[in-house]
């Protein structure tokens, strides 16, 4: 069962240095308060997981929290490369980290593999791509069938998985609306969940097919509303996509990246993301 | 804007628009890709099937994402499906008939690098990664590729092979056991480029009004070939224009509105 917790304790009971971690989301409710707090806690030597590594990405890295990477697409789309990332890669500042790339197929297959408790994902990929040489985790398997030749990557199993969504019931039943990207397969796939919500209500309203996360699949929910942003949450506030193309020039240099994490996640706390986000809400 | 009336960057997105049909699926890359896409959705095909990958099918968004997944999307599209049902029942399952893909550097038969810069191990410039295109590129019935020129992105060896075009040329793609037909167009800010049907170089078809070949040459980091017959793109329509400057409007004023933008 999931226990409503302040995101402070969510952290503390949930993440440990050395997990391997994923705060995923697809561009969509991408768990930016849950990834401040655990700058804040001065958690180190993470193995991040996620399909898509952008702004929160680059700030675990910058800071010096994180071990290895493991991801298919790292930048700030529409924007440019990731900075924070690029000076870890081919400068190792704060300090060399790890690399282990894949293509979303693979991420996404791998996520449902882990959900699915599979050992491994099978898929049709890679074919004449240069990551199957870089990586040793992409193998392939034979249809024992058709002979036909697959790609095969381990699945993922991350120790936790931190998500946003809309809402919570008060049992703590979850739901997610829009773009689902790979949360759900994500949280199953992982040892332990935690959820930040933008609301708790008394009943979902769910569609019969919606996209619910039953309260008993979660560790912790943490009320949190704007803990997405400048990523967003559909039918709440939009994405800022302002603060995504400001992160570039934020990113670009080591002092000016330390001075904005000190002011605006090292001394803030959860409760000021509602104060980043007010000012989109009308326009949601 | 020069005396043509429009500038090198709209007769590439409305030379690449006309190539999409009605009836086509097309799995949307962003950037230039996207511009293309949505003027053809705007203009001759209005039935085409956009696809993000974020898991949006048939969207139709007023403004252009600045990313893959903006709200507008998953609002205005059919269906809005998880990231694994997309890549596995949608283009795994052979559904998606063009993949419109952009390019970090490219060679002269359609392979791509978006990966990195010099070394894998120790690059001189880390880009963002393949993400859905290593298999957009092997699933989809064929790839459209649309990206300005220049020397330093048009280049005659790339440093990685990020998503796999005709490999070597010749039936490379056929000796991999792909069975779809991979880069099939190219469309540049000078010039329309085709595969050729024996080497699969991309060879130029019609150069755009007012381009030359030695334009085309100078900011390709090949030699170039060209078809027997070169044509002239045909000059962008009023409507044409008209629609892709309406949506560059609309797209600029949602990507800075809402603008406080200091708290990542």
């Amino acid at each position: 069962m999931a226990n409503f917790l302040p995101l402070s304790e969510a952290v503390a009971q949930n993440l440990k240095s050395g997990d391997m971690v994923a705060f995923e989301g697809f561009t969509h409710l991408i768990p930016h308060a849950s990834a401040h707090e655990a700058i804040r806690q001065n958690v180190k030597d993470l193995t991040l997981v996620r399909m898509t590594p952008d702004v929160i990405y680059d700030q675990l890295i910058g800071i010096g929290a994180v071990r290895k990477l493991i991801f298919s697409y790292a930048g700030n789309p529409g924007v440019g490369l990731l900075r924070r990332l690029r000076d870890a890669v081919e400068n190792g500042w704060p300090n060399r980290i790890e690399i282990e790339e894949h293509s979303h197929a693979a991420m996404a297959n791998a996520y449902e593999a882990g959900a699915a408790g599979l050992p491994f994902a099978m898929f049709r990929g890679y074919k004449g791509a240069e990551l199957a040489r870089v990586n040793p985790n992409i193998r392939t398997v034979t249809c024992p069938f058709t002979g036909e030749e697959l790609a095969a990557v381990p699945a993922i199993r991350p120790d936790v998985t931190f998500i946003h969504a809309q809402k919570a019931d008060r049992k703590g039943n979850v739901l997610i609306e829009g773009i689902v990207g790979v949360q759900k397969e994500a949280v199953l796939a992982a040892k332990r969940a935690v959820v930040t919500v933008e609301d708790l209500v008394d009943d979902l309203h769910a569609h019969p097919n919606a996209c619910v996360l039953p309260s008993w699949t979660v560790s912790a929910i943490s009320v949190v509303p704007g803990g997405a942003h400048p990523s967003y949450a559909h039918g709440y506030y939009p994405r800022d996509n302002a603060s995504y193309i400001a992160w570039d020039k934020i990113a670009a240099d080591r002092e000016t990246f330390l001075d904005w994490m000190k002011q605006n996640v090292l001394d803030a706390s959860p409760e000021d993301f509602a104060a980043r986000t007010k000012h989109l809400r009308s326009a949601a | 804007m020069s005396e043509l009336d429009f500038t090198p960057d709209e007769m590439m997105t409305i030379a690449a628009a006309r190539a999409l049909k009605n009836t086509d699926v097309c799995f949307v890359g962003i950037g230039a890709p996207s511009a293309a896409c949505n003027i053809a959705r705007l203009t001759h095909a209005p039935d085409v099937t956009l696809i993000y990958e974020s898991g949006t099918i048939g969207t139709a968004p007023s403004a252009l994402p600045l990313s893959i997944g903006d709200g507008e999307l998953s609002d205005t599209a059919v269906t809005t499906v998880s990231v694994p049902e997309m890549f596995r029942y949608w283009l795994q399952g052979g559904r998606v008939t063009v993949g419109f893909l952009g390019a970090a550097q490219i060679d002269r038969f359609g392979n791509i690098n978006t990966t990195i810069i010099g070394d894998y191990d120790a690059p001189k410039t880390r880009l963002p990664g393949g993400g859905g295109a290593p298999e957009i590129a092997s699933s989809c019935g064929e790839i459209f590729i649309t990206l300005k020129q220049s020397k330093r992105s048009m280049v005659e060896k790339i440093d990685f092979f990020t998503s796999f075009g005709h490999g070597d040329g010749g039936d490379h793609r056929a000796r991999l056991g792909l069975t779809t037909k991979g880069p099939t167009l190219m469309v540049t800010d000078l010039a329309v480029w085709k595969a050729d049907p024996e080497t699969s170089e991309f060879t130029v078809v019609s150069l755009h009004p007012g381009v030359t070949r030695d334009m085309v040459q100078e900011t390709c980091g090949w030699t170039v070939r060209f078809a027997d017959e070169v044509s002239e793109t045909p000059r962008p329509t009023e409507t044409e224009l008209s629609t892709l400057r309406d949506l560059r409007a609309r797209t600029k004023a949602a990507h800075s509105g809402a603008n406080k933008g200091d708290a990542a």
